[in-house]
């Protein structure tokens, strides 16, 4: 079996959750084995998750389990990882992911990787994947033992499939010790889409000259659905919140696009953005390296040239 | 309070990548090394605020082959008291994390720190793992601590925010951006890092468990398209035609 943690929020599965549960969906596929979904806490309507590759869904729900713990959330993922054989066990490259995938490879004593962009094959009982490396710099294939495998899946790696499918509902029954890593407060920006999960970005850099002229970059960002983002400098001058921060020390995202406005390009900031799928930049000077690193580029000033590109987005959607 | 940091070296973060012509290996000729910026900035700079708040040793390890030596006297001269190297070349976060497991399992420390992760493969790994071979909690991406007494009050980085976690010791942290500021070292702390032991251990070289076999160069963007200012609408019908992103 091939056993995805589903990422949820608010009752709801994140797409995240979907992304690897898509993945798991293919590696079943190939391996002609069965996909299991572990949903810790709840959801509504755990049913539909066949209809994104799940044949069963179990559902832990314990007093203890409310809040994040690693070592309570790693005991229940491998509990049901070992009562069920599982191969391997996919989780999402997030915050939770990311605190538990070394815990759990150890638990279950098998091979893993981190920050998967592409699942490429099974071959021979390895399991072939790439992630990148060095910043977005180079790109590694790895082997895992296809048997005894732990991943976390990036971001956007895939896009969320949908099938024909129907999904057992398995209520698990668990006894979990009180949480050590006790979470007293929750602070967390609500309404937008988080950073990593975001498919389209609008980030605006030191271009921007103070915080106060953010709303140009807001309003586009809600004309296309998008979060924002920016570049360090700005975060550090708290013209931005430290959480918007992406590149090398900040978060690193791949959205399906990503626009950069009074952003030069840095080497450090590339590192976060370059596994972007599309990049738009609008930067005054013809010079500035992100061009190099670009899809397509706008040499004018951010000033005139956002509050038009709104504008064109507006009069595109009201002629759809 | 006694403190272990892990402390590893990474590629100086603007180096060029480049790899082998059969994509075998990473070309490290006249490649510059770096302390682990989030190892170099965060994680030990926090440990020497807590130690000079409350008396105590900072210890840092590093688990490779000679040539780190000169990454870890930086972290000597920055302030720690004593260092460790585990002599191999690890080549995953399980041969890391099973040496260190190794070195501290009697050792009490009441925090080890580490990095979120190192810059060159993102791992983000070692610092898990070690907390479930030691059996005791871990606070990921932790990007502000406060302590009273043996109680730790941590924010741990999560998407859009933080959440607030009390947690006792021992425990494993890896540190984000905010733990700290970084601390330049001084002429003193130079000179004093070449009198500081670096003991060098054996190890015990378990079997690495990921298997790197292949490196390639991400794929080329095709080159820039420019888009006229005046014209947006022919910007956003490329991104809607072309790139299918809209
Ligand atoms: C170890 C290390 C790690 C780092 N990590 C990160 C990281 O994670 N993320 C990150 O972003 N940076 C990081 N940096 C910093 C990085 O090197 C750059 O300094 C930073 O990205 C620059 O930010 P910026 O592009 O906003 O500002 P600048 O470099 O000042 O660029 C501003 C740009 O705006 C343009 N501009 C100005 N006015 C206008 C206008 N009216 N219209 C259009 N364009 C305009 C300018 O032409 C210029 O290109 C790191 C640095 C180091 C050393
Ligand atoms: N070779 C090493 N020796 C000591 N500590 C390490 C080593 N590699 C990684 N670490 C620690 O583990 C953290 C996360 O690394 P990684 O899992 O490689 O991303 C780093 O920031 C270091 O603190």
């Amino acid at each position: 079996m091939i056993l995805v943690l589903i990422e949820h929020a608010d009752n709801k599965v994140k797409k995240a959750g979907l992304e690897a549960l898509t993945i798991a969906k293919q590696l079943a596929v190939k391996t002609s084995s069965e996909v299991g979904a572990i949903v810790i806490g709840s959801i509504e309507d755990p049913e539909s998750l066949g209809n994104y590759g799940a044949d069963q869904c179990f559902l832990i729900d314990h007093p203890n389990l409310q809040q994040f713990d690693t070592s309570n959330y790693t005991q229940v993922v491998a509990q049901i990882a070992k009562d069920k054989g599982a191969d391997i066990v996919i989780l999402s490259h997030t915050s939770k992911g990311k605190a538990l995938v070394g815990r759990l490879a150890i638990k279950l004593e098998s091979d893993v990787l981190s920050g998967v962009s592409q699942f490429v094959g099974v071959e021979d009982g390895t399991l072939l994947l790439k992630k990148p490396v060095f910043a977005g710099k180079g790109i590694a294939s790895f082997k895992l033992n296809a048997k005894k495998a732990v991943f976390t899946l990036l971001g956007n790696a895939v896009q969320p499939q949908t099938f024909d499918g129907s999904c057992t509902v398995i209520t698990r029954e668990v006894s979990v010790a009180p949480p050590r890593e006790k979470v007293v407060k929750v602070d967390r920006a609500t309404g937008e889409v988080p950073l990593p999960e975001a498919e389209i970005v609008v980030s605006a850099g030191r271009g921007m000259k103070g915080p106060e002229n953010w709303g140009i970059i807001e309003d586009l960002a809600k004309e296309l659905g998008a979060t924002t983002a920016c570049s360090r400098p700005v975060a550090d001058m708290d013209w931005r919140p430290h959480h918007e921060h992406v590149g090398q020390t900040g978060i690193a995202i791949s959205p399906n696009l990503y626009i950069a406005a009074g952003i030069s390009g840095a080497i450090q900031h590339l590192a976060g953005v370059n596994s972007s799928k599309n990049i738009v930049v609008i930067n005054k000077d013809p010079e500035a390296p992100f061009f190099k690193a670009a899809d397509y580029g706008v040499v004018g000033d951010l000033f005139e040239v956002v509050p038009r590109l709104t504008e064109a987005i507006r009069k595109f959607k009201n002629n759809q | 309070m006694n403190i272990l940091v892990c402390i590893s070296k990474t590629p100086e973060t603007t180096a060029p990548i480049d790899f082998t012509p059969d994509g075998g290996a990473l070309k490290t000729e006249g490649m510059n090394y770096i302390l682990n910026p989030y190892d170099e900035w965060y994680a030990l700079v926090r440990a020497l605020e807590l130690k000079e708040a409350n008396g105590g040793q900072v210890h840092v390890i590093n688990v490779g082959p000679s040539s780190n030596d000169i990454v870890i006297r930086k972290a000597l001269a920055i302030g720690a008291e004593e260092a460790y190297r585990v002599d191999c070349d690890p080549k995953d976060a399980w041969m890391v994390a099973a040496e260190i497991h190794a070195f501290a399992k009697d050792k009490n420390y009441d925090i080890i720190f580490t990095g979120k992760e190192t810059l060159d493969y993102s791992g983000s790994l070692v610092p898990g793992m070690l907390a479930e071979l030691l059996q005791i909690p871990f606070i990921s991406y932790a990007n502000h601590l406060e302590q009273s007494d043996n109680t730790l009050i941590c924010h741990r980085e999560i998407e859009g925010g933080y959440e607030e976690v009390e947690v006792s010791t021992p425990v494993v942290i890896s540190a984000a951006k905010g733990l700290a500021e970084q601390r330049i070292p001084n002429m003193r702390g130079i000179m004093m890092a070449k009198r500081k032991p670096l003991h060098v251990l054996e190890a015990q070289c378990v079997a690495p468990k990921q298997d790197l076999i292949h490196y390639e160069k991400p794929p080329a963007r095709t080159g820039v398209q420019l888009i006229d200012p005046e014209n947006m609408d022919e910007l956003v019908r490329l991104l809607h035609e072309e790139a299918k992103v809209i």
